[in-house]
């Protein structure tokens, strides 16, 4: 029988606050940040609003300890952040000789000292400390150092998806016996490269975004880090962790419709959906809350409640999307959706869907409007959804319950 | 473990599907060594083609080679690894950024982002299953076969396609030069072993494995297991890794007969390799293949080509290097390679 895989830490940095209690006294207080770009020197500064971590690179170099003269980039500092504390959170350091994994998700966080620089690494030799932030795996291995870790780790970039594949990925590792624990989740900071990307998809609102509301008209580009201490139910003995709850279920499917686009009809989100409740072997009706990966473009969310409305044909959960408090955290979101759910079900409170009024009429159903106060939540469903299809979705399940 | 049931590979070398294998060698005087590609339309439609970058359309190509070479039409997974994606698309956006920030074509920006490959490939196979990118360095491919074994070992997926993919260019040689890793001007791949310049050939390419649970008469080799290593303290350390590896699949030392290494042309680096194999697998043949392909992140697709076939033609190309010698028999090879002493990697390859 495959281990059971607990939740025991978490780690939190985003533009609601530096740690996860700060972004839980944000998401009860309502209290978005979501504004105009102040860190980042780009002509987008007055085009769009985004949502960003409160701390410059330099406050956070400091913050960390870091010698001015070192290379960190924005989101290895972001994900060093949350990565300490949710390894601290599950006191990992007081537990040696457990194999502990690493796996992070990013796409294009490492860029901004790149392209700061880019012309001087062509040119010469000025900003050569910097040439190795370009890539992913420089993130995952800053954070490795910082906190001692020299088992299992990779990084994994499936877009939007990214975190929530690294926690599947992960707990299949634990499954088979090769890690007894993991920290996996995401971390990713705004960039000019990632800011005129996604603003040349023409997919970026210049207002607070409004998920599944028929006046939706983008996305908000958020950034931050998230990770999760996973522990299998044998290491858990071991440790004596409190459980914060289960991870029953993953799934990962890939839509194969378009490289940017959703189908219509929502095939790749059911079919991930669909994927992590088999494999939680729960009905569609034990689901609680769905933290939706709701963007507020036109496309994902009408392609995304179409495949709830399929999936769940009785009654549909409270669902909502939580990214007009956060923004978008891209690779990042998988993971710090994760918490958003957990402290939602610790509080037993369903999250609102910030910003929402106007029901879309392709919809039956309606994103939770205000916040929810004392409901037992048992089972909460995350989705996350990257480009190219890369649609992946986490199941937590409350811990003790039947 | 699991079993390598068909391959597709576009490296530097002509290994293109009907070619022989590693016969003859292509020479390569040119700054860094690149790949000889397909005419793409016979895998790819012409009108889609047009707006893949290269490092996609190699992506695409090999996958499919790989799945007729298996016989598959669709698989249960795809996942890839790349050490850094498209870096054709990606410096065009760089170089945008730097002149002045106006309305980017998306195109550039969609096909940098890693999971294009995946994604790109699940749309021309119509899979719907697992799909996953991994981008860390020299464990990407490492990475891709793990999981690919896990998900195989657990009966989530029968065939796994998978594969190693990356690309180099003239800008990104340029930069990785400044770190004095790389040979500074052009040298003949087969003078790589003897050339006084210091540092390693730069190299690019794709290799896609249809890794199955089942044997069957397209068998190539057993893919027995891989593992990670990262910043080992000493050689010794390294060696003991190695050790315990190879013990942990019920072997003696002994009985790998072959070890593909991971030498590159640094004095550096290949001193590593070399004491590291030294100390581990004192009897085993040591087998040179870089100057064939040169160094990339996910160099280690090609040596898993080069073991697969070596274990199912039991024969060595004379264009491979063997120290001291050749081995007697071929029934086990290691894969042994390393990104600067930091992210180690072991892959076992059976007969």
């Amino acid at each position: 029988m495959p281990s059971r895989i607990f939740v025991t830490g978490l780690g939190f940095i985003s533009g609601l606050g530096n740690n996860v209690q700060e972004n839980l006294n944000s998401l009860l207080n309502l209290r978005s940040n979501i504004g105009p770009i102040r860190h980042i020197d780009t002509n987008l500064k007055h085009e769009l609003a985004v949502s960003e971590v409160s701390m410059t690179s330099d406050e956070l170099m400091r913050d960390a300890g870091l010698p001015d003269d070192s290379a960190y980039s924005r989101n290895a500092l972001l994900g060093i952040i949350a990565a300490k504390e949710a390894f601290s959170h599950a006191k990992l350091d007081k537990h040696p000789g457990l194999n502990i994994g690493l796996i992070s998700g990013t796409t294009v966080g490492g860029m901004d000292e790149c392209e700061k620089y880019y012309q001087d690494f062509l040119t010469n030799d000025s900003k050569n400390r910097f040439i190795e932030t370009y890539d992913c795996a420089d993130s995952t291995e800053k954070i490795a150092d910082h906190l001692g870790l020299k088992g299992f780790m990779t990084t994994i970039s499936t877009a939007c998806s990214s975190a929530a594949n690294s926690i599947g990925f992960a707990a299949r590792m634990m499954k088979a016996g090769k890690l007894d624990c993991a920290v996996a989740g995401g971390t990713e900071s705004l960039t000019r490269f990632h800011l005129n990307g996604f603003n040349a998809l023409k997919i970026l609102d210049k207002f607070p975004c409004r998920p599944f509301d028929a006046t939706r008209n983008g996305i908000n580009l958020g950034e931050g880090a998230a990770y999760l201490v996973l522990e299998t139910e044998e290491t858990n003995q071991k440790t004596g962790n409190p459980v914060l709850c289960e991870l029953v279920g993953y799934g990962n499917a890939c839509e194969a419709f378009h490289q940017t686009a959703s189908s219509p009809d929502g095939a790749g989100a059911y079919l991930a959906m669909k994927k992590a409740l088999d494999m939680s072997g729960e009905t569609p009706d034990a689901i609680d809350y769905i933290n939706a990966h709701g963007t507020g473009t036109d496309n994902n969310d009408l392609s995304e409640g179409r495949a709830i409305e399929k999936l769940f044909t009785g009654k549909i959960p409270h669902v909502s999307s939580t990214k007009p408090f956060t923004g978008h955290m891209t690779s990042a979101a998988g993971s710090a959706e994760a918490i958003i759910s957990i402290l939602g079900m610790q509080q037993g409170i369903i999250w609102p869907n910030m910003n929402f009024s106007n029901p879309m009429p392709e919809l039956k159903f309606q994103p939770a409007g205000e916040i929810i106060r004392g409901v037992d939540i048992k089972l909460v469903m995350s989705n996350s959804f990257g480009f190219g299809g890369n649609d992946s979705t986490l199941i937590f399940k409350k811990h003790g319950v039947h | 473990m699991a079993y390598i049931n068909g391959i597709g590979i576009i490296s530097p070398q002509d290994t293109l599907p009907g070619s022989a294998f590693l016969e003859p060698v292509i020479e390569h005087t040119s700054e860094f060594m690149k790949s000889i590609e397909p005419v793409y339309k016979q895998y790819i439609d012409p009108i889609a083609s047009r707006r893949l970058s290269r490092l996609i359309k190699m992506g695409i190509s090999s996958a499919k080679m790989c799945m007729l070479d298996a016989g598959l039409e669709v698989p249960d997974a795809i996942i890839t690894g790349t050490g850094l994606g498209s870096v054709e698309d990606t410096e065009k956006i760089l170089g945008e950024l730097t002149k002045e920030e106006k309305f980017l074509n998306p195109t550039p920006f969609i096909q940098s982002t890693y999971n294009t490959i995946s994604s790109q490939i699940a749309i021309n196979l119509k899979c719907h299953q697992y799909n996953s990118t991994y981008v860390h360095r020299c464990f990407s491919l490492e990475s891709c076969l793990i999981d690919a074994l896990l998900q195989i070992d657990e009966g989530s997926a029968q065939n796994v396609l998978t594969g190693g993919i990356d690309e180099m260019t003239l800008n990104h040689l340029t930069i990785i030069r400044r770190l004095g890793l790389w040979k500074p001007e052009a040298v003949s791949n087969l003078d790589l072993w003897s050339s006084p310049l210091p540092g390693a050939l730069a190299g690019e390419g794709a290799a896609y494995f249809s890794i199955s649970k089942e044997r069957n008469e397209k068998t190539y080799a057993s893919l027995s297991a891989v593992q990670t290593l990262y910043k080992p303290s000493s050689t010794e350390q390294t060696a003991e890794a190695v050790v315990r590896f190879v013990t942990e699949q019920g072997l003696r030392p002994e009985d790998v007969d072959l070890v593909m290494m991971g030498n590159n042309g640094n004095d550096e680096h290949d001193r590593i390799c070399d004491e590291v194999m030294m100390k581990a697998l004192p009897s085993a043949s040591r087998m040179l293949y870089k100057h064939l392909c040169g160094e990339y992140h996910t160099v280690s697709g090609f040596a898993l080509f080069v073991a697969a076939n070596i274990l199912r033609k039991q024969f060595i190309p004379s264009s491979l290097i063997n120290i001291p010698s050749a081995p007697g028999k071929l029934e086990t090879i290691l894969i042994h390679n390393h990104f600067r002493d930091t992210d180690h990697s072991f892959i076992l390859v059976r007969r």
